[in-house]
């Protein structure tokens, strides 16, 4: 197999009129999915003339958009999926990189779309897929594919604030796709209940695994995460059995203990990546859904989505911090030292992984690409490329591998190498605590504290973590806010709580 | 009434809360507006907002709102 949409082909003749992607008020059945996708892609050919060009894609995250990502496809082209409630700044920062061949829209975006700085074709979605098919031009562009032309570009947030796309191979989906279906027996049974937002890599799962395994595919309304019994309702509504969510979504339902008024009996299998799961949520969530299957999974959009998972076998405390476990099937993972060689056993160190579920590297901008992927330090003998996560870990005694921190989060405090998360973990383990984050400011050398709790002040905060942090861990700022910030992907928003922490 | 006005205002200043019939329709408070608000209504009037009151309808106006504190107060 070399292109993704074999799997939508195939999926399309084994289940012509079974839901694919849904949301709310509408569906698309793999039948209906398949023949949009193939209209945009002959449209876009037969206009654009171009291949492996980007094709932005300006839409709501609905049903459709998945026909606009696999018409790109077809076209022999790939997708970058646009936020349509990022900031026009923000956007335009992307497309100046990108210079899109087209960028496609629907009606409620025009307005949008058309104060963006892109001066190319705009294209209306509904009448690319109406458009009738060209089964001959399109098997023309197919031939001529080969299984590392890209198939999506994801923009990350970069450090000095320009975004960087990182080019995904169909190869590297199909890989990742196929680890994930056989590890969480992902099938035609499967009901994914997605959070994630589609220009977020951990949405490349349930997508993916939705097209490979035929499953189905209900995208939850945004709005339900603000009203958690709805939510529920609409997991019990859709038979959702299997969801990968990132954990401030699982916290949502933790910490206002939604499950002792709504019980979830479908769902089966609860994923989640992206950040660190709080334990004393997760033992929440454990509790009120005994015998249901948990797993951790860790990875950058660089890798795909996820190069390492642990599957939750044993009990953890509120103060303990959970492993991200063990390297994918068919993934590479070594942990190096600052100077290239690789960490002795429970040694810390940077996380480097290798493998076909790796980027081809970022789009336009060779300085990062060659920055974070390079030959592997520890082959010299070969070309072997590994993406170095700038993620800190170490082996624990179990030989799963624990994440410690971000390598530019770890600071330097009273002579002390001191790991915020270890912070954060100790602070979450507080029963009155239901959110924190730790950052640390150099100008004034402090560790300060940005928390969120019930009953609780600075004071009770303090006498809560004396016991468990040395002195030189304990933070010199403590900053009780009534709701932390989140990010567009649903993550806490770290960035902009260092940059803001003194007008809280 | 008044008291949950001026939360409002906090949250999004600049939006004239008496005038808007539907402030979840017409998308005035996002996802985590309501977090929050949920959060000063708790604080402010000392009652305890369950998940089963964090419904649309319960946030739909100021009155929708002001009914649903009026109604835990008593409770």
């Amino acid at each position: 197999m070399k292109n993704v949409l074999e799997l939508l082909e195939r999926a399309n003749h084994a289940y012509p009129l079974k839901t694919a992607f849904a949301d709310e008020a509408y569906a698309l059945t793999f039948g209906e999915l398949t023949a949009k996708a193939k209209s945009i892609g002959t449209a876009l050919a037969a206009q654009l003339a171009c291949r492996n060009r980007p094709i932005a894609v300006l839409m709501r995250k609905e049903p459709d958009a998945l026909a606009a990502f696999f018409g790109a496809a077809y076209s022999g082209n790939f997708y970058v999926v646009l936020d349509c409630e990022s900031p026009n700044d923000r956007l335009d920062n992307i497309l100046r990189t990108l210079s899109p061949a087209a960028l496609i829209t629907k009606p409620e975006l025009a307005e949008k779309a058309a104060a963006l700085a892109f001066d190319g074709p705009v294209l209306d979605f509904d009448t690319l897929a109406a458009a009738e098919s060209d089964k001959n031009a399109l098997k023309v562009i197919r031939d001529a594919m080969i299984d590392t032309d890209p198939l999506y570009a994801l923009f990350t947030s970069g450090s000095t604030g320009t975004p960087k796309g990182a080019v995904v191979s169909h190869r590297s989906v199909l890989a990742y796709a196929e680890w994930v279906t056989e590890t969480f027996t992902i099938n035609e049974n499967t009901v994914f209940g997605s959070q994630t937002p589609f220009y977020f890599s951990m949405s490349v799962l349930d997508v993916y695994a939705t097209i490979m395994a035929g499953a189905t595919f209900h995208i939850i309304p945004k709005a339900f995460f603000s009203f958690p019994v709805k939510l529920l309702e609409f997991l019990n509504e859709r038979r959702v059995n299997t969801i990968y969510w990132v954990p401030s979504a699982m916290c949502i339902i933790a910490n206002w203990k939604v499950f002792d008024y709504v019980q979830v009996p479908t769902l089966k299998k609860v994923l989640f990546a992206g950040e660190v799961m709080p334990v004393k949520q997760l033992n929440y969530w454990i509790r009120s859904l005994p015998g249901r299957f948990f797993a951790n999974l860790y990875g950058p959009t660089e890798v795909t989505d996820i190069c390492a998972y642990y599957v939750v076998n044993r009990e953890f405390t509120d103060d303990q911090t959970l492993p991200i476990g063990r390297a994918c099937n068919n993934c590479g993972l070594a942990v190096i030292r600052d100077d290239g060689t690789e960490a002795a056993p429970g040694e810390e160190g940077e996380l480097i992984v290798r493998g076909s579920f790796l980027a081809m590297g970022y789009y336009d901008n060779p300085e990062r690409t060659a920055k974070a992927f390079t030959q592997n330090p520890l082959n010299p003998h070969y070309p072997e490329t590994v993406y170095h996560t700038g993620d800190l870990v170490k082996y624990n005694e179990y030989g799963e591998l624990e994440y410690i921190t971000r390598k530019d989060f770890q600071i330097k405090h009273m002579g002390y190498r001191i790991e915020l998360g270890e912070v954060e973990a100790a602070v979450n383990a507080l029963p009155f605590i239901t959110a924190c984050v730790s950052v640390y400011d150099p100008a004034t050398d402090t560790i300060v504290l940005i928390y969120e709790g019930k009953k609780c002040d600075d004071q009770k905060v303090y006498d809560g973590i004396r016991p468990r942090l040395p002195d030189y861990m304990m933070p010199g700022l403590y900053k009780k806010v009534k709701n932390m910030p989140y990010n567009a992907n649903g993550k806490l928003d770290r960035a902009w709580l260092k940059a803001h922490y003194q007008e809280l | 009434m008044e008291k949950i006005l001026e939360i409002l205002k906090g949250i999004k200043p600049g939006v004239d809360f008496t005038a808007c019939e539907d402030l979840i329709g017409e998308h005035v408070l996002a996802s985590f507006d309501i977090v929050r608000l949920v959060t000063e209504l708790t604080d402010e009037f000392d009652i305890e907002i369950t998940p089963l009151d964090i419904v649309p309808e319960n946030f739909k106006n100021v009155a929708a709102i002001a009914a649903l504190v009026e109604r835990l107060e008593d409770e």
